[in-house]
């Protein structure tokens, strides 16, 4: 299948890149810097490993999303290659499906590889393996396939940079919107009111895929949480790529 | 002969800039590309020719104006598994191998794994890159790229190969190597639409072409007929004469090593020419009649421009 084909090359073309292993190096770096804070902390230790790793697990996770999404289209339209791939019979949205999910694949293998070393860093503190953790990974994974649908949307029609910033921009409001919630709890009905939860609704909002307080502290999560953000995520990200595909399909290649 | 491309009055403009302002690229071109062709489009830079191909491709859409593949609309899905493309100064993936990129695009195509590896070493040889096969494309020169590139444009043997400027880049010895190919690919039976700005790439090998100027089509047709058979006038070269004889039969244009070279307008001055060289005992070291060139016709179509 023509989805499929784009997606493994897309695969190929980011594992082949060198900026991934810099990222992923870093992002070991900073996984394994929660062992230095720890030293630092009066308290639980193994807490403060395991939220600083997730923390960074998840930083990392939407870094990469970002600067690879936003590059891989961009990429083909500057350097043409997407002249000859066109003119295969793909059709366009097959095109922009494969791009997503072979990047969604990428990702997938990265939160593993860094999974791994966190864990292993878990391991070496509290003698055993914290699966309970992972919970909290594959959320930040939902997180990630939304972020990736929201890069590929800004390089459809921008420069990398500008992408990038844009994307940067929705990781952050996504990340703060649920402070509107906040703010409805406390202004009076009106105008004001409706303004904001007309925002609240649109405006994406992340911390649905937060989980690291709960994983760390072992607090019970509802399944049905669990369910509602997962397909919050998809849902949101399927939009998106709706959108990515309504703006690509009619596009002219100069 | 059936049409295998027939483009219909398609028209193109862009808005660029702050203020948007219209440009016309493509003032309704129309065309049609018979089974089995050599097609040539020729123009000069900026006229026109890129665009074309690339609303043919569906990479970009005309305004206006109808463009048919193999009978079927040319986004048809199933017009494109029957046609080929290789752009203009290509640049592939750098990530891949040469082996890997044409098995990636014999993928495209849902070709059977096995049938693409003996496409992909049969299509290596044929271009002459087999010893880069293991390459990443990265390492390519600009000729090997051109050359992996007319690979991948083949990679479906497609009844239809879209060619533009496949010369461009490359020595003189891959020009030559270029050009047999797409002679080679006429005898297969394919059809092959090649754009061009260099003249004698298109009068070499193309059976009939377009000429295009400012996003207008000036003159299509068999080359045989764009350049006309008639003699303009013969170039003689002799020696051991008069030069004071020669004078009243034609225009002398140059004197070199008792030898002249004379134009000479009429038919009857040759044999004049030639009876007086006898007469003299001379001697005539070569007799050229001149035609009409494309490059005279394109030279003359491109001026008031």
């Amino acid at each position: 299948m023509t989805v499929t084909v784009i997606a493994r090359n897309t695969f190929k073309e980011a594992v082949r890149d060198r900026v991934l292993y810099l990222l992923l190096f870093f992002a070991a770096v900073s996984i394994l810097f929660a062992r230095v804070l720890a030293l630092l902390t009066v308290g639980d230790r193994v807490k403060i490993i395991e939220d600083v790793g997730l923390a960074s697990i998840s930083f990392f996770g939407a870094l990469m999303a970002i600067l690879i999404g936003t590059g891989l289209v961009y990429k083909e339209i500057e350097k043409r290659t997407i002249y000859t791939l066109l003119a295969k019979p793909i059709r366009r949205h097959e095109f922009l499906l494969g791009k997503f999910l072979g990047l969604v694949l990428t990702l997938a293998v990265l939160l593993a590889a860094m999974s791994l070393i966190f864990l292993g860093l878990v391991l070496a503190h509290t003698g055993r393996i914290e699966w309970g953790l992972l919970v909290a990974v594959v959320m930040i994974f939902f997180e990630l396939i939304l972020i990736t649908a929201v890069a590929i949307l800004f390089s459809s029609f921008s420069t990398p940079i500008l992408s990038s910033l844009f994307a940067l921009a929705f990781y952050l409001i996504g990340h703060f919107s649920w402070s509107l919630e906040t703010l409805l709890k406390k202004i009076p009905a009106g105008a004001t009111r409706t303004i904001l939860r007309f925002l609240y609704t649109l405006l994406p909002d992340l911390e649905n895929f937060n989980l690291k307080a709960e994983v760390v502290h072992h607090l019970p999560i509802a399944g049905a949480q669990l369910l509602y953000s997962a397909a919050y995520g998809l849902v949101y990200a399927a939009f998106i790529l709706g959108l990515a595909i309504v703006i690509f399909r009619r596009r002219d290649f100069i | 002969m059936s049409a295998v491309l027939e483009i219909t009055e398609i028209r193109k403009s862009f808005s660029t800039g702050f203020i948007p302002r219209r440009k016309d690229i493509l003032k309704g071109i129309s065309l049609s590309v018979g089974e089995g062709e050599i097609y040539g489009y020729l123009g000069p830079n900026g006229a026109g020719k890129t665009t074309t191909i690339k609303c043919v491709l569906g990479l970009i859409f005309p305004n206006a104006g109808k463009i048919m593949l193999f009978g079927r609309d040319h986004l048809d899905r199933r017009a494109k598994e029957n046609l080929g493309f290789l752009p203009e100064n290509p640049y592939f993936y750098d990530y891949l191998t040469g082996r890997e990129f044409l098995d990636f695009y014999g993928q495209l195509f849902s070709i059977p794994r096995s049938e693409r590896a003996a496409a992909t070493s049969r299509l290596l040889k044929l271009v002459d890159m087999d010893r880069a096969a293991d390459l990443p494309l990265r390492k390519y020169s600009r000729g090997m790229l051109q050359r992996i590139g007319l690979a991948q444009a083949l990679i479906n043997s497609p009844a239809l190969v879209i060619l533009d400027e496949p010369l461009g880049g490359l020595d003189p010895l891959g020009r030559k190597e270029i050009r047999d190919l797409i002679l080679r690919l006429r005898d297969e039976g394919k059809t092959v639409f090649l754009s061009s700005h260099i003249l004698q790439d298109i009068e070499m090998i193309c059976d009939r072409v377009a000429i295009i100027v400012s996003g207008r089509i000036l003159s299509q047709g068999r080359l045989s007929d764009l350049v006309s058979e008639t003699v303009l006038f013969t170039e003689i070269t002799v020696s051991g004469v008069a030069e004071s004889d020669l004078a009243a039969l034609g225009e002398s244009l140059s004197t070199q090593a008792g030898r002249t070279l004379l134009k000479v307008c009429d038919e009857p001055n040759i044999e004049a020419v030639l009876a007086l060289v006898r007469a003299q005992n001379g001697k005539v070291h070569s007799l050229i009649p001149r035609t009409r060139t494309l490059e005279d016709i394109f030279v003359d179509m491109v001026k008031p421009q």
